[in-house]
């Protein structure tokens, strides 16, 4: 540390603020040193969220879930193409962040941003074609109009992966973030500066506050209270851990959550087309379906 | 308990000579054994258990009890039979799907006096809803079976069915539930163990003629008969890919629970307590209608039956004074008789659930009344019953009671009527009755159900997706949404 440095703080994000934990407590992340005899290196302080920080959370994710679902699809759209706008304007921060704290090489760091950049745009073009692709007007057997259409399903619990941290990250956001849905992050560990500076990108996209909260700590603590809460409606997690899977998928049942689930990968895998689609933004929408009479 | 209606002495309306349907046309076996691999095979368990008339408590026959070797055979005989079906050219699996439609047609009137004397529900109801709807849906998704490649979301990809499906369908509905999962899973290439409820499995097994006369290969249906401990065998066995369960939340909790982990695939059809809005711009007579059709079709044992009625204060009066009305000429009686309106309740334990509810209603302070009616001397009966008086917390207004029963409440506001409704674990169906067509999108919107019926209530069509949010279970059922559970893309 020296004098022409200012000291970053990561805290959490949390219905569109950076408040500490209501804990106090924070957790190091830290680098070994090359000589063993040296005590490891202090990269950051990052918070550590509590289950009351979880509670806070989710109250304000079901505060910004009505006007997030209701926005215009076009707004939704502009907004992550905003994000994709301040992220590739910021992408040698995040370069050098992903390299800085361990969690990628320069190589692979250059690619995870770019890749990043371009799936919020990919996903920046759902918003208004849904409707379409996945509504109809069903030709039923009678004189009625009758209508489905995609809705947002809700407040969703989403579980991404430490590497890699920013594109995971935003391959689990964008399609949950597109349908209208808000969400409450579990950020792995050592993601967590990663994670709370994009976050900065999202403060300043337009994302109503709320609709996006990130709680950083540790899985272990908190993955339980995530899965318990019945304020979710669904489950986004990223985990080859089968404890974690049935965990998760154990505790839905007591409030019929959905959800969806995808393995750890590797980088490679997540820049690839397996990793977005249709079908991770579909797990979190509901059909409705609309019948009115026709008649004079 | 039931105070007597004011109008009681009165002659309401002029007295229907009987009409009743003739059930001697249904020859109903003494005794139904296992339908596994394209034979009838007797149960592991050796025991039978009785299948009543609910209207008379007369017993119609009795069916084996399925236990978990009979289920492991049942899976297996579904295995096997998968490699063909799933293979068998679409065009070839169309036509028995269209042949299986059309047979239900042939023997339509067969099918409605049998689902009736099993289930109880009006010949009307069985005759002019269950029956044809069954035979449509296998019609709609008959269509599908050659297409399937268009329903599919990702580009690049051939459909191709899940495997061997676990279906567990509910007694309120017996043939059209059957109908609903079997043809789309049929349609998409899967082979099926299903269960029928325990106390209304007669119209599976009757389905059973029609599909070997369709031509459907043995082991592509198999069905096995008996309670919960049935289905759960079918749940916990390894070799099924998929179950598919409409019940109630309850047993749909358990199912969810149970496949934690397994990674099978699962969809959820499960309770209801559907909000009814009535704006007071609505068309009054004809909201009363519809709040008929959505409460007291099937005696009300409907999972999206339209049980909480939100009627808008100024028009509160009206509606009580015109729905009482309409509700005094309601026919409760005889469900072979074609002039019924409301049949038995299905069992003596519904029974018993649906009066429990009624003394819970009247001990939480809401004030009950029923229409005036006679009950017959045997089976189940219950009057159509408005609970007034009624607040959010009571357990009428929360629960599903899957009977004849409507509480009701009034709003000032849309706004708080969309409270009301969405203040509910459940969302598989709401109402809006309103002649203003913008309000209807606003509210139709903002009502967290699967379905919203505007001016309308309970209609139903194969090609119409059904299904519900939160509570109520996940996965849609009709349409092009409903073949997505039973399809996977490779």
């Amino acid at each position: 540390m020296s004098a022409d440095h200012i000291h970053k703080t990561y805290k959490l994000y949390l219905g569109g603020g950076f408040p500490r934990s209501e804990s106090g407590r924070s957790l190091k992340i830290e680098k070994a040193s090359r000589s063993a005899s040296r005590p490891p290196q202090i990269l950051a302080q990052i918070a550590r969220a509590s289950r009351k920080d979880l509670r806070q959370a989710v109250e304000a994710a079901q505060g910004a879930l009505g006007p997030w679902a209701r926005a215009r699809p076009m707004l939704r759209g502009q907004i992550l193409h905003r994000m994709a706008e301040m992220l590739d304007a910021r992408g040698q921060e995040f370069e050098d962040l992903l390299v800085g704290f361990g969690l990628s090489d320069r190589r692979q760091a250059r690619l995870e941003v770019e890749v990043s950049c371009d799936r919020l745009l990919w996903y920046a073009g759902w918003s208004d074609k849904l409707g379409q692709v996945l509504g109809a007007v069903n030709p039923v057997s009678g004189p009625f109009f009758d209508f489905s259409q995609p809705e947002a399903m809700g407040v969703v619990a989403v579980y991404p992966t430490e590497r890699p941290a920013l594109l995971s990250l935003v391959s689990t956001l964008a399609p949950v973030l597109v349908g209208g849905n808000s969400s409450v992050f579990l950020i792995p560990y050592e993601a967590g500066p990663v994670a709370i500076t994009f976050a900065e990108i999202l403060a300043t996209s337009d994302v109503p506050g709320g609709v996006c909260n990130f709680l950083t700590g540790t899985r272990d603590e908190l993955l339980t209270h995530f899965a318990m809460h019945r304020g979710f409606s669904a489950n986004f997690l990223v985990s080859d851990d089968p404890r974690e899977q049935k965990l998760v998928s154990y505790e839905a049942a007591d409030h019929v959550k959905r959800g969806k689930m995808v393995p750890q990968g590797t980088p490679a895998l997540w820049r690839s087309n397996a990793c977005q689609g249709l079908d991770w933004i579909s797990p979190f929408l509901e059909i409705k379906t609309t019948w009115h009479p026709i008649g004079l | 308990m039931r105070p007597t209606h004011p109008l009681a002495d009165a002659p309401k309306t002029f007295d229907y000579a009987p009409s009743l349907e003739d059930r001697s046309i249904v020859e109903i076996k003494d005794r139904y054994r296992l339908y596994i691999g394209g034979e009838w095979v007797a149960p592991s368990t050796r025991q039978y258990f009785p299948t009543q008339d609910p209207s008379t408590e007369e017993t119609l026959s009795e069916v084996a009890k399925a236990g978990p070797r009979d289920i492991d055979r049942a899976v297996r005989a579904a295995r096997r039979a998968l490699p063909g079906w799933a293979q068998m050219k679409g065009s070839a699996r169309a036509r028995i799907l269209f042949a299986i439609s059309r047979i239900l047609q042939e023997r339509a009137r067969e099918f409605a006096i049998l689902e009736t004397l099993d289930n109880g529900k009006p010949i009307r109801e069985s005759r002019d809803i269950d029956v044809p709807l069954s035979a449509a849906h296998f019609f709609y998704y008959a269509g599908w079976t050659d297409k399937l490649d268009y329903a599919l979301r990702e580009p690049g990809h051939r459909a191709a069915p899940v495997g061997v499906c676990g279906q567990i369908i509910p007694w309120n509905f017996p043939l059209l539930m059957a109908a609903w999962k079997l043809a789309p899973a049929l349609a998409c290439g899967n082979t099926v163990v299903l269960k029928p409820a325990e106390t209304s499995p007669l119209s599976s097994l009757l389905l059973v003629e029609v599909l070997e006369e369709a031509g459907v290969p043995p082991g592509v249906v198999n069905i096995v008969t008996g309670a919960g401990e049935t289905g759960a065998a079918l749940v916990a066995h390894e070799g099924v890919d998929k179950i598919a369960f409409t019940g109630s939340t309850e047993v749909g909790k358990a199912i969810q629970a149970k496949l934690a982990g397994s990674g099978k695939r699962l969809t959820l059809e499960l309770g209801g307590k559907g909000a009814h809005l009535i704006f007071e711009d609505a068309p009054l007579d004809q909201a009363v209608e519809g709040i008929v059709r959505g409460i007291f079709f099937n005696q009300g044992q409907v999972c999206c039956a339209g049980s909480r009625l939100l009627v808008e204060e100024s028009v509160e009066a009206k509606v009580m004074e015109l729905l009482k009305n309409r509700l005094s000429t309601l026919r409760v009686g005889p469900p072979l008789d074609k002039n019924t309106d409301l049949g038995a309740i299905h069992s003596k334990e519904q029974m018993g659930r649906v009066r429990s509810y009624l003394q819970a209603g009247q001990d939480e302070g809401a004030v009950l009344w029923q229409a005036f009616f006679e009950a017959p001397k045997k089976g189940f009966w219950c009057p159509p019953c408005l609970f007034t008086n009624v607040t959010p917390s009571m357990k009428i207004a929360r629960e599903e009671i899957f009977g004849p029963v409507l509480t009701i409440q009034s709003f000032r506001t849309p706004q708080e009527a969309v409270a009301l409704a969405n203040n509910s674990n459940y969302g598989l169906s709401a109402g809006v009755w309103t002649d203003k067509g913008s309000k209807i999108f606003a509210l139709s919107q903002q009502l967290q159900a699967g379905v919203v019926w505007a001016n309308t209530f309970n209609q139903f069509d194969p090609a119409s997706p059904f299904g519900g949010y939160k509570e109520s279970g996940f996965g849609r059922e009709g349409g092009l949404h409903g073949l997505l559970p039973y399809l996977a893309q490779r």
